[in-house]
């Protein structure tokens, strides 16, 4: 009887504890006839760690595995008789997580092992590429533009007629980059990909270089993805070493040479002319186009970008053609969008749609609903220039133009959802304060404009705004997204734009009445113990940093509002729910 | 050169960090990578040395040096506290958290403790959004970390 057991260790699941599990498993099996292998995120990120059990074909897969848990498998194996619990694909949760998912970039994730090229050869991989080698580049491209596959970086430009840019561009060097600068705060789809599937990027990309005439490309991956970094080198290492990458491939006489650049934390560099010059080592600041990057782009050679869930979907299409992509479409949008669903939904995870799927269903079949029990109030897409689309929109499908129409945008596929403990100025503060950070400063109204902005958004959060501070937030919104150069200062008062078209009340609210409707912005609120709830038990007083809260045991306690710092603790650590925010 | 009679050490390891890296233009972000990767942070003797080595001028490192996040001009502590700020971390309340790792350790975000035994800082996403909220300590990730946990993790990097 043979048995695998297989540990998913992802970023997620390592921080859940998998890779404990993972050693203990490393540590018990020598001597038994069980095989442990290693896979990467599985997606069901709020059953990690996840655990997979084979034997003799038959699958059991286990969720929140601790090392007490792990040993129940191991005996469980030896007897027979695997454990009743913890079995994730007889949860209903968890399966109706699973049951509206296609998954195409994320085919691989979760069920081969990333850092063995022989695993995703045995699963279809390098099929694309021998595929494309018995087309022409015009054939490849035809077929990409066919399948409709458009930029899942956000901008969702049609990958075929950017390919077919590049093939026409004069030149007898052309490169090929892959954006692996992940920087939206919130979204890690690309992560799990390279560090799931890497050599799915790698083959995308082959295919690219094959397409449209490129020799050399690069992997320009955000250096806090370490995994990620690995992982990449690794595949490529292999890929080499099969001749997959390098001179005279497979004996076509094409050549490709891939590099990994490591970025060093920019989030202007996701931008495509200031990740060129960031290639190029210099500061990442973007510049005018035209020249576009195919004309004039890493060391003013043509060049094409496109991002990691792109590449990653093209070897599939050449393995199962553009039907088996367009087949899933919704108005001028094809195939899938990988999200990553976080925030106050009870299942969390890394999911793949279908186009068209709403963001009601995400949320509420796939995630769960709210996890908190509050009303859901808001779902942020596209991070820091995007938007928050409010409950009442939920039934918007999944589309470039449907999402864009309501002033968010597709994005890269960040999809936080918030609750109504979320103050919506607070949030469009947050994300402004990002970007006002991550403005390269080139130019005037992305560097100043957006401090201008923070700082209103600042005096409404304190209490302070007046109305006529939020005609000019609307007008210097509209001046900074006009006057920037690139899409970071462009976007930037996206969050902004969005929050006062969908919860101008809340604006309202801290401006006129004062008050922060969610219980968040600090000046605006008054902690206070309710005396009929509070049972004395000196608990708040005890975690008060600033000693505001006074009072004998057994007797209600009193908060002292001059000196509370509004810092909650004391809501956390009552049992009683006694403390409430006014 | 001759008059740098103090530097032969310096100049040795700019001369080692050159030879792994390279030393053209385009190389000028992993050179420094390199350089805080052995020292911690982007320290001046070791920059003026690579950039002398290589021929670029050491205002050109620093240029880049400070248009990216990821570099330092100032030595680490022993322990390294990187609270996250990404979005899914905000909105489960990371704010609280960076608040009170800033009070526990008497610093703000950015800065070191005067005895070097931590360095806080704040990042814009680790990527764990299913964990919110996040804190890496020493390159470790630590999900749905709270504020008693942060307490207690900061002790146990005392001892």
């Amino acid at each position: 009887m043979n048995t695998d057991i297989i540990v998913g260790l992802g970023s997620c699941g390592i921080a859940s504890g998998a890779q404990e599990v993972y050693d203990f498993f490393e540590k018990s099996i020598p001597g038994t006839d069980i095989a442990l292998k290693k896979t990467s995120c599985i997606g069901i990120c709020f059953q990690e760690p996840i655990v997979e059990v084979v034997t003799d074909g038959v699958k059991t897969v286990f969720g929140k595995v601790d090392t007490a848990f792990a040993e129940k498998i191991l005996s469980g194996i030896k007897s027979g008789k695997l454990p009743e619990t913890n079995r994730i694909l007889e949860d209903q949760g968890t399966l109706s997580f699973i049951k509206p998912q296609v998954k195409i970039a994320l085919k691989n994730c979760g069920k081969i092992d990333p850092e063995n090229i022989e695993d995703y050869i045995a699963a279809g991989g390098y099929e694309g590429i021998k595929k494309a080698l018995t087309m022409s580049g015009d054939e490849v491209i035809a077929l990409l533009k066919e399948s409709g596959l458009k930029g899942r970086g956000g901008a969702g430009f049609l990958t075929g007629q950017k390919w077919a840019f590049l093939k026409g561009a004069k030149g007898d060097k052309k490169y090929l980059v892959c954006n692996a600068d992940e920087g939206d705060p919130g979204a890690f789809m690309d992560r799990a990909i390279l560090e799931g599937d890497p050599h799915s990027v790698i083959e995308g990309m082959l295919i690219g270089s094959w397409a449209t005439g490129a020799d050399e490309g690069y992997i320009y991956c955000r250096a806090e993805y370490p995994l990620a970094l690995k992982r990449l080198k690794i595949a490529i290492a292999e890929a080499e070493k099969r001749n997959l990458l390098g001179q005279n491939i497979l004996g076509t006489g094409h050549s490709f040479v891939l590099h990994v650049k490591e970025g060093a934390g920019a989030f202007v560099c996701g931008e495509e002319t200031a990740l060129i010059a960031s290639i190029e080592g210099k500061r990442g600041m973007p510049h005018l186009r035209p020249p576009f990057p195919a004309e004039s782009g890493v060391n003013s050679k043509p060049t094409n970008i496109n991002n990691v869930e792109t590449y990653a979907n093209v070897p599939r299409i050449l393995v199962s053609g553009a039907a088996s992509f367009n087949k899933y479409s919704y108005g001028q949008s094809y195939g899938t969008k990988v999200f990553a669903l976080a925030g106050k939904v009870k299942r969390v995870g890394l999911v793949e749609v279908p186009m068209g799927l709403s963001i009601r269903e995400i949320v509420e079949k796939i995630g769960g609903g709210s996890s908190t029990g509050l009303p859901l109030k808001a779902v942020q897409m596209g991070g820091p220039a995007g938007g928050c689309i409010p409950e009442s929109l939920f039934d918007t499908p999944i589309d470039y133009a449907s999402i864009g129409a309501t002033g968010a945008i597709m994005g890269s596929g960040g999809m936080i959802v918030m609750d109504s403990s979320s103050c919506m100025v607070d949030v469009a503060k947050y994300f402004l304060q990002f970007t006002q950070a991550e403005s390269c400063g080139k130019c005037t109204f992305c560097r100043i404009g957006t401090k201008r902005m923070m700082e209103i958004l600042e005096r409404i959060t304190q209490g302070e705004g007046t109305m006529e501070d939020l005609a000019l937030l609307e007008e210097l919104a509209d001046v900074v997204g006009k006057s920037s150069l690139c899409g970071l200062g462009q976007l930037a008062p996206n969050p902004v734009k969005t929050t006062l078209r969908y919860f101008r009340d809340e604006y309202i609210a801290h401006i006129k009445d004062k008050k922060c409707p969610a219980g968040v912005c600090k000046p605006l609120i008054t902690i206070e113990i309710e005396k009929e709830k509070c049972k004395g038990c000196t608990a708040c007083a005890k975690v008060c940093p600033v000693q505001a809260i006074t009072g004998t045991v057994k007797q209600p306690h009193v908060i002292d509002s001059a000196k509370c710092v509004r810092c909650k603790m004391c809501i956390e650590k009552c049992k009683f729910g006694a403390i409430r925010v006014i | 050169m001759e008059n740098k009679c103090c530097c032969n050490g310096v100049l040795r390891e700019a001369q080692e960090v050159v030879a792994d890296i390279g030393g053209t233009k385009d190389r000028i972000i992993p050179l420094l990578q390199e350089i805080q990767r052995r020292r911690g942070y982007l320290a001046e003797d070791l920059v003026n040395a690579v950039a002398e080595v290589t021929g670029i001028k050491s205002a050109e490192f620093f240029s880049v040096g400070t248009f990216y996040s990821q570099f330092r001009f100032t030595p680490l502590g022993k322990n390294i506290v990187k609270m996250c700020k990404g979005t899914a971390c905000f909105v489960a309340g990371a704010d609280a958290l960076i608040d009170a790792a800033e009070s526990t350790l008497g610093i703000k975000s950015g800065e070191t403790t005067p005895d070097g035994v931590f360095t806080l800082e704040t990042v814009s996403c680790l990527g764990c959004c299913s964990l919110a909220p996040v804190v890496m300590i020493n390159g470790k990730v630590y999900g749905k970390v709270t504020r008693a946990r942060l307490a207690q993790l900061l002790e146990e990097c005392r001892k």
